[in-house]
């Protein structure tokens, strides 16, 4: 919302208040003030000129050089390639070290020869439009003495342009919030401004002069939808004469940020800027049968609006019509059948409350947010549609250009009610924190327009927005000073707080990941279902079951995720495609399984990623050293040939006991295809619940060894299909109660090897817990391993 | 014998202040004063002597030992000082040779405000709430207050699951204020993060998916004043003491009074400049006391209890706080970027 505060003053006189002053205050209050601005703030140094003498320029067949008088001692000489200037003319005159709007400046210059100090302007030079300035021509300098409105100024060389055509102003632009419609309109801010700054408000009943007749002998309306339209308010005008509003009115409109176009059309949106109430004004004669009908679109029917578009409608679309056709997209835009033109004699002007959501819809749908229904949408005031379409009428007479016929035609299907509410000071200071008298609370509303009758608050029809008593402990608030409530810290019973056990083991894995070198992302929940191919599910994969977003942005985000692998390797593949010559990458993420309900189950994932000087057993370090971190005990890891996803010989499940944790491994190589990194990518997908159930207890301190270890390395020589696993678990079975470690150091291959066989290397840690471990012993606990390995595996020393 | 023994002491430490070494000096020890030493050896006259010349010869002679063993001392420290001296020169390093790397990983930068944030809450006695992405409408809108015709609840501004509107993806983080509302009895305290998602088309400040924070306090007695006082110590916690706020009106509906709150420009002072697009404040968050309805709906006795809650968006408040101009940067997740926190 744009307000002029020259307009605000006839309402509520606040010229005292500096700019920076009003604008401060009137955020503090409620209204914010997004920015301000003075709408001749560019132009400086610009003044009227009476030109005195044109003559020819010597080096050129279009040029003059005027002498100008600028009201100083001397005329200044200008050349000009203007045409439509006479000896004697008042033109704008921009002086050297003028600056114009765009950021032009002006300087002494020399054109062919001849030097010139300073330019004659056009109005668009001056940043302004045909629509601002009716009477002058659009080619050719600004004549000031065309325009009859100006001349009754009486400029006089030397007078500063931008007051002559008052565009002295500051425009302040207020952010309101959808609750307060009523302050879309200059009444409405200037109540907030009074109440601000503690002025009286100066409203205007507005005094129509008719000229007879009866409104009811030429039209009638009726109302088919009452929940659409609660209300429909018209007068009617005869003896139209169309033409230019006049200077003062154009300049609030363009100040407003709207464009003058003609006398009625201006007053229908001077009315709606001032009073909030959007008007529209119909060629009477273009009404079919003078019969209004406020009903919702047939089937099949169309409309062409005022900006020339054509829109087919729908049946949910209010549209205000004839008896034949619609003329008017309700509380949208008028249409062209119906438009305001030069020669229209009868014009009818509609004041009418139309269902806010309705209007909302329809402009969207119609892809046309206008003025009018930016204000109708949030839901506007059923009370002011007789003021505003009697203010028109006003302004009708004013500018003297119809008559308006006796009576007013109000359709109102349904009484209005008024809100009412306790005044209930105690609760209100109880919710603020204050200890506000209740004089001063009824004082603040008074001024805000409530009345205050024996404890009941009558809420002004204006306010739709307070219904509540907590509604007007904001208004006690606002007034009183958000900033002077009292700032103090919580009472109350002391609460623990901080995290869950589950957050805090979300924290260890999130440390653990980062101490391994793995940065933390951030992924999009949606995906496509095309990425179900990408990573190589089967087409009757029961995971793709997923939950589907009816009107997604795209594609791309249209199904919930149910694996968090394609996110993962999104990002690696995007990472690729930057150069990053390697990544280590961790998220804890969600995915989303479908529920019978129609809601998900949402369990968190830990994913690893990484490419670049990777191999299997780097990857499988860092999961095992999260594990460790988790203390999970009982790890096992299994072969995993089945998943589409990964490398079948380069994968494997890991399991605590009997809890599946999650899968890992090297992405297959054709999916990494998919993704175009040509590195070995490797991923793992652990699921947080299970790791959370699978985590280890607080730590027991164990004593400190007191007897020294005895080291054994056992180099074996076994068949390729035996594992390192099966090996190591023969080792702890038959190691006795002296083996305490088991660390595998290598695998070899080849000579003096047979093939077909591999030697496995192990470094074993005996330790007795009371005394000093014997040869005998160890030797003795080795025997045994090597007798079990030989009946398991076939393992032999080497 | 006199003379012998002052030859000897001249001698020998005339000799131990020579030696270069450890095996040099330790050579000269047992050379004067080892069992088959000369001092042993001058010693061993000492019966050839009278019974009144011994006493003082014998001290004499213990004289000379003394000396001859603390010089030796001396001078094994000072040899073994200038030897650890050039060890300690020749194992010196380069160390502007870069050391080895170790190459940790980073906290996703919105993750370090968060972290930041969620450890003043708690300090406060705040807890840490989760709760489901995918929502009922009635939650995210209904028992918040937010009318049945609510823009917000368009298609054109949420996603939806049913065509019935009644499941959707949460497109603020209030709903979880229901959750705990109705899963906990007061004194309640709690912040809760989490992904929210409207749609928006991606661009320099819009993604469908985002983050924000909610926050809530529910007790008896709660005002308006505590809400004030504490959301202070939070931005003066944030951004440092010397913050200065300010409550500005504003709306939503779950609050009634509902409020920003603005930082003084942190850059300007206050005075107007680029970073707070020169009205000298920063708009931080939104928040005001829990509508009385919300409460109700929420099986809350407005009559006996009173809340506050708050709400902002945290990529904003990571950005600000890193600089980030760029939203896209955030969900990209280009190690180059990531690696900067």
């Amino acid at each position: 919302m744009l307000l002029s505060r020259n307009w605000l003053n006839e309402f509520v006189d606040v010229r005292d208040v500096p700019d920076h002053e009003f604008c401060e205050a009137m955020t503090i209050s409620g209204s914010k003030v997004e920015t301000w601005a003075d709408p001749a703030a560019e132009i400086s140094k610009v003044v009227v000129g009476r030109i005195m003498e044109m003559v020819r320029h010597e080096n050129s067949d279009h040029m003059w050089v005027c002498q100008v008088d600028v009201g100083q001692a001397q005329p200044v000489q200008i050349v000009t390639g203007a045409q439509n200037q006479k000896v004697g003319d008042l033109v704008p005159v921009a002086l050297a070290g003028a600056t114009l709007p765009g950021g032009h400046r002006i300087e002494d210059g020399v054109l062919r020869g001849v030097p010139s100090h300073g330019m004659c302007c056009s109005y668009q030079e001056l940043g302004m439009t045909d629509h601002d300035w009716p009477y002058s021509v659009v080619n050719g300098l600004f004549i000031l003495n065309s325009d009859p409105e100006l001349m009754a100024a009486d400029p006089q060389p030397g007078d500063d342009i931008p007051t002559l055509l008052r565009l002295r102003d500051t425009v302040v632009e207020f952010e309101i919030t959808p609750n307060r419609p009523d302050c879309l309109s200059v009444i409405g801010l200037a109540r907030e401004a009074a109440a601000t700054f503690d002025k009286p408000l100066m409203l205007h009943t507005p005094e129509v002069k008719t000229c007879g007749g009866d409104i009811n002998d030429y039209a009638k309306i009726t109302i088919d939808d009452a929940t659409l339209c609660p209300r429909y308010t018209a007068r009617l005008v005869k003896n139209v004469k169309i033409g230019p509003s006049p200077l003062w009115m154009r300049e609030r409109i363009r100040a407003s940020g709207m464009r003058p176009i003609n006398n009625v059309v201006d007053i229908t949106n001077y009315v709606m800027l001032e009073y909030g109430q959007p008007m529209h004004a119909f060629d009477f004669s273009c009404v079919d049968g003078g019969h209004i009908v406020v009903r919702t679109a047939r089937a099949g029917e169309s409309i062409q609006t005022l900006d020339g578009k054509d829109h087919a409608l729908t049946e949910n679309m209010l549209c205000i019509c004839d008896e034949q056709k619609p003329v008017c997209v309700a509380g949208v835009m008028g249409g062209a059948n119906s438009e305001i033109v030069g020669d229209t004699a009868m014009v009818l002007f509609e004041s009418a409350n139309f269902n806010g959501t309705s209007v909302r819809r329809t402009a969207t749908a119609l892809g046309m947010r206008t003025d009018a229904s930016g204000r109708f949408e949030k839901g506007l005031d059923p009370q002011n549609t007789v003021k505003a379409v009697d203010r028109a009428c006003e302004l009708i007479a004013l500018l003297g250009c119809g008559e308006v016929v006796d009576g007013v035609i109000d359709v109102l299907p349904a009484p209005l009610t008024e809100t009412t509410l306790k005044l209930e000071p105690e609760k209100v200071n109880g919710l603020l924190g204050t200890d506000l008298p209740e004089n001063e609370m009824r004082a603040i509303l008074e001024k805000l327009g409530f009345a205050i009758e024996d404890g009941v608050i009558r809420v002004p029809s204006w306010r739709g927005d307070v219904e509540h008593y907590s509604d007007v402990a904001e208004e006690v608030a606002r007034f009183h000073g958000y900033n002077n409530i009292p700032s103090t810290l919580m009472r109350g019973d002391t609460t623990c707080g901080g995290y869950s056990e589950e957050q805090l083991v979300e924290n260890r894995v999130g440390e653990a990941c980062r101490a391994l070198g793995y940065d933390e992302i951030i992924t999009y929940s949606f995906i496509s279902p095309s990425y179900y191919d990408k990573i190589g599910w089967a087409k009757d994969d029961p995971r793709r079951d997923s939950l589907k977003i009816l009107n997604p942005l795209g594609e791309d985000t249209s199904i919930m995720r149910t694996t968090i692998l394609p996110s993962m390797l999104e990002i690696m593949a995007r990472n690729y495609a930057l150069r990053n010559a390697s990544v280590r990458l961790y998220e804890l993420g969600r995915i989303y399984n479908k529920r019978p309900d129609g809601l998900a189950d949402e369990p968190k994932i830990l994913s690893l990623g990484a490419y670049g000087g990777m191999d299997f057993y780097r990857l499988k370090g860092a999961v095992e050293a999260v594990l460790r971190a988790l203390r999970i005990e009982n790890v096992r890891y299994e072969a995993e040939r089945e998943n589409p996803s990964y490398h079948p010989g380069r994968c494997a499940k890991v399991w605590a006991g009997e809890t599946l944790l999650g899968v890992l491994g090297q992405i297959h190589p054709l999916i990494a295809k998919n993704y175009g990194v040509e590195p070995e990518m490797y991923c793992a997908e652990l699921s947080f619940d299970a790791l959370l159930a699978a985590r280890g207890a607080t730590p027991v301190y164990k004593p400190l060894p007191r007897y020294p270890a005895v080291t054994r390395d056992l180099s074996l020589v076994c068949a390729e299909a035996v594992t390192v696993g099966e090996l190591e678990a023969a080792i702890r079975d038959c190691g006795g109660q002296y083996l305490e470690a088991v660390e595998f150091v290598e695998v070899y291959r080849g000579a003096p090897i047979l093939p077909g066989k591999k030697s496995v290397t192990f470094s074993l840690r005996l330790r007795a817990e009371d005394q000093t471990l014997t040869v005998d012993h160890a030797d003795e606990a080795m025997a045994g391993i090597l007798r079990g390995l030989e009946e398991r595996h076939g393992a032999v020393i080497r | 014998m006199k003379e012998l023994l002052r030859e000897l002491r001249e001698r020998s430490l005339a000799a131990i202040s020579g030696a270069d070494s450890a095996e040099v000096l330790e050579g000269l020890r047992v050379q004067f004063l080892g069992k088959k030493g000369e001092l042993t050896a001058v010693l061993k006259q000492m019966g050839k002597l009278s019974p009144e010349e011994r006493p003082a010869m014998g001290q004499l002679a213990n004289e000379v030992r003394a000396a001859l063993e603390r010089t030796i001392d001396e001078k094994r420290a000072a040899l073994a000082d200038a030897a650890l001296r050039l060890r300690l020169e020749s194992e010196a390093v380069d160390v502007t040779i870069p050391g080895e790397a170790h190459r940790m990983g980073h906290r996703h930068p919105m993750y370090v405000v968060l972290d930041e944030i969620k450890d003043i809450f708690i300090g406060m006695g705040f807890e840490v709430v989760e709760d489901r992405e995918v929502e009922l409408a009635e939650y995210n809108f209904d028992k918040l207050n937010e009318q049945p015709n609510h823009p917000a609840r368009e298609w054109t501004d949420t996603f939806y699951f049913t065509e019935d509107s009644s499941i959707l993806l949460r497109t603020q983080t209030s709903p979880m204020q229901i959750h705990v509302m109705e899963r906990q009895k007061p004194p309640i305290r709690m912040v809760a993060p989490g992904r929210v998602y409207r749609k928006d088309e991606v661009d320099a400040t819009h993604s469908p998916m985002f983050h924000q924070v909610e926050g809530m306090v529910i007790d008896k007695n709660v005002t308006m004043a505590d809400l004030k006082g504490t959301l202070d110590q939070v931005a003066k916690r944030l951004y440092g003491a010397d913050t200065v706020t300010r409550f500005r009106p504003h709306h939503f509906p779950f609050t009634e009074p509902s409020c920003e709150m603005d930082i003084q420009c942190y850059k300007c002072k206050g005075k107007g400049c680029p970073t707070c697009k020169g009205e000298g404040w920063i708009e931080l968050l939104g928040a005001g006391m829990i509508h009385p309805k919300v409460l109700r709906m929420s099986g809350i006795d407005p009559d006996v209890y009173s809340g506050w809650a708050f709400g902002f968006g945290l990529e904003r408040m990571a950005m600000a706080r890193f600089k980030i101009s760029d939203l896209r940067l955030i969900f990209e997740n280009d190690v180059r970027f990531l690696e900067q926190f």
